[in-house]
């Protein structure tokens, strides 16, 4: 497949276009609007409203016997509002913490969920529901109308995003300042929480009630480490999605047997991978490698301490010290490396085979040192 | 003849807060004049942060009231201040000082508006207040204890409030620092600003504040320091282990 015939498919294979596109709304808005729930230490509930939205699909299907995908994502949100105002209800009346109020209503609606799914798998319906698509996704099965409909909808939830901007920031950031200053933070964050529940359930088709919570995690999560400015992180949060979206799209559409809500996930955890090790600053990479440096900077200088005291103890300041003296004094070994690198410095010299001194560049640079460490010169 | 009364800045009735099995706090009555400086002191788990909260609303009394120069709090609420603890907040959040300064006006700004050159200015004046005028586009997780501390406190100052509540200011900062929060908590009292303030250390009661609030879930004693700051006071709001020097004489 050459990058022009994939081009062409993109743009001209109805199939693809559409989930391609469909996944790129689903990645960008699910990223913008995760960001807040990873800023405000609610990533589980990005988990928590997908997977309570599945009974919500279920009983809209039953209620109504509809197939519909506006029916069932309205029951989904359904399920999902009521999921989390359950949590909220838990956690002001019990003594269950965050985590376990989460845990709770989560298991216990799924697990209602599926059972009425397995329930409807059961009756003998000739319409079968065909419902469980809904566990991993079917972006196949995505039509332009449906692709139609996440757009309007999405393009509603990053309006509110822009409009609400710092109201959503002091959310985040400090809401019992946000109550003290007068602003109605309550309202703000039910209108926060909705917004994220009607997130999630856009990406039900696509993604599936299973991993939709990576959709709201791994994008903001990704952006955080390349920058450090709330904006940006929106911005970018919601162009890793559909990065993501769009990549396990096309990944999937190679093949026929890959399911794409699933490789659009694995895309997505990619991303985050790279995020995690290669960003700068706050990168594993760079952090190794600046302790690395840091590491070499400390044997260096003790290396060059060890040569000042030693040189220090002569009346002969130019007198040589014998590589195994150092070697004696310093803990750390790595000693000859220590003196071949501070000699490429300029700071030290070696005055035969095994027998170093201090250059007067190397005094300057020991003495600077010593009096930074409190030491008399 | 009767001497014209300060008018009351702060008055709390009935104030009780209570969830579980304990009471968090009881039945809490209390009168700061205006223009004071007053530390509320007492031991762990006394009720000091709650009392704060509950006055600013964020925490839901089981019974009581708080006026604010005579009106109930919900309508004064331009005219209190809050700095809370430091502790209460990420400080890995993606902003910088500038911008947390300005949330300070957020208030003012109401719904959708966005801060302007107006609200820029005012931040940039209030963290001049308080020494941190090189640090606007320092993001927040590079900066010390104390340099958080005085962000809170410019973000309270942009306010331009009558009344602060302050969570613990001197908690966890450096000498340099408490001595230039202290300078400008005096400065508020000169301008006839009133300071509640939830304070750690006993030792410097005497020397920092002049009216002081003895608190265990009750309210042991609250007026001016020399005739509120006892041994026996203390005795009774720490339940007999005064965890500093009882010799220590108030001073006058």
């Amino acid at each position: 497949m050459t990058p022009g015939s994939l081009l062409q498919d993109l743009l001209f294979d109805y199939t693809l276009r559409t989930v391609a596109l469909g996944s790129a709304i689903l990645g960008l808005v699910s990223g913008a609007l995760g960001t807040f729930a990873v800023l405000r230490r609610q990533s589980l509930l990005g988990d928590t409203v997908s997977h309570t939205a599945l009974p919500g699909i279920a009983l809209a299907f039953l209620l109504t016997g509809s197939k519909a995908p506006l029916v069932l994502l309205l029951g989904a949100a359904a399920a999902g509002w009521l999921g989390t105002l359950l949590i909220v209800a838990v956690l002001r009346t019990t003594r269950l913490k965050s985590d376990s109020a989460f845990g709770v209503v989560l298991s216990v609606f799924f697990g209602f969920g599926l059972v009425l799914l397995t329930l409807i798998q059961k009756r003998p319906d000739a319409r079968q529901a065909g419902l469980e698509k809904f566990l991993f996704g079917q972006a196949t099965a995505l039509l332009a109308q449906d692709v139609a409909v996440m757009a309007v909808v999405g393009a509603i939830l990053l309006a509110v995003v822009i409009v609400l901007y710092k109201e959503f920031k002091l959310a985040a950031f400090d809401p019992d300042f946000g109550l003290s200053v007068g602003l109605p933070m309550r309202r703000i964050d039910i209108l926060l929480t909705s917004s994220l529940v009607v997130a999630v359930v856009l990406g039900l088709q696509t993604v599936g009630v299973v991993l939709m919570s990576a959709m709201i995690v791994a994008p903001a999560a990704s952006a955080r480490q390349w920058t450090d400015r709330l904006g940006t992180m929106i911005a970018l949060a919601g162009l890793l999605g559909a990065l993501a979206g769009v990549g396990g799209a096309v990944a999937s559409s190679l093949t026929s047997r890959l399911p794409t809500g699933p490789v659009i996930v694995l895309c997505a955890s990619a991303i985050v991978i790279i995020s995690l090790t290669l960003a700068p600053r706050r990168g594993l990479l760079w952090s190794w490698l600046r302790r690395l440096r840091n590491r070499r900077r400390l044997a260096l200088d003790a290396v060059l301490l060890d040569l000042y005291e030693l040189s220090r103890q002569h009346a002969d300041r130019a007198h040589p010290h014998a590589l195994a003296a150092l070697e004696a004094m310093n803990q750390r070994g790595g000693v000859g490396r220590s003196l071949a690198a501070l000699a490429a410095r300029g700071l030290v010299q070696a005055v035969s085979a095994d027998a170093w001194n201090l250059t007067p560049a190397g005094r300057q640079e020991a003495e600077r040192l010593a009096a930074t460490l409190g030491r008399r010169p | 003849m009767l001497a014209e009364q300060p008018p009351i800045a702060i008055d709390v009735a009935d104030l009780t807060v209570a969830y579980h099995e304990r009471p968090v706090l009881w039945d809490i009555d209390l009168a700061v004049p205006r223009g004071v400086l007053m530390a509320i002191v007492g031991p762990n788990g006394a009720g000091k942060t709650t009392l704060i909260k509950a006055i600013l609303g964020l925490v839901p009394p089981t019974a009581g009231r708080v006026f604010v120069f005579g009106r109930p709090y919900a309508e004064q609420r331009h005219l209190v201040g809050y700095v809370p603890q430091r502790g209460s907040v990420d400080w890995d959040f993606p902003t910088d000082v500038l911008d947390v300064v300005m949330m300070g006006r957020y208030g003012a700004l109401g719904w959708v508006r966005r801060p302007g050159r107006a609200e820029r200015a005012q931040a940039l004046a209030a963290l001049r207040k308080v020494g941190m005028e090189d640090y606007t586009a320092r993001q927040i997780n590079q900066l010390s204890g104390g340099q958080q501390q005085r962000v809170f406190l410019a973000r309270a100052l942009v306010q331009e409030s009558q009344v602060y509540l302050m969570d613990e200011p001197f908690q966890g900062v450096d000498a340099t620092t408490e001595r230039a929060i202290l300078l400008l908590l005096q400065e508020l009292r000169s301008a006839g600003k009133t300071v509640l303030v939830v304070h750690h250390d006993l030792q410097t009661v005497p020397e920092y504040f002049d009216w002081v609030t003895l608190l265990n879930v009750r309210r042991i004693a609250s007026g001016p320091v020399a005739e509120v700051f006892t041994e026996e006071n203390l005795r009774v709001a720490y339940g007999g282990r005064v965890p500093f020097d009882s010799q220590r004489k108030v001073e006058a």
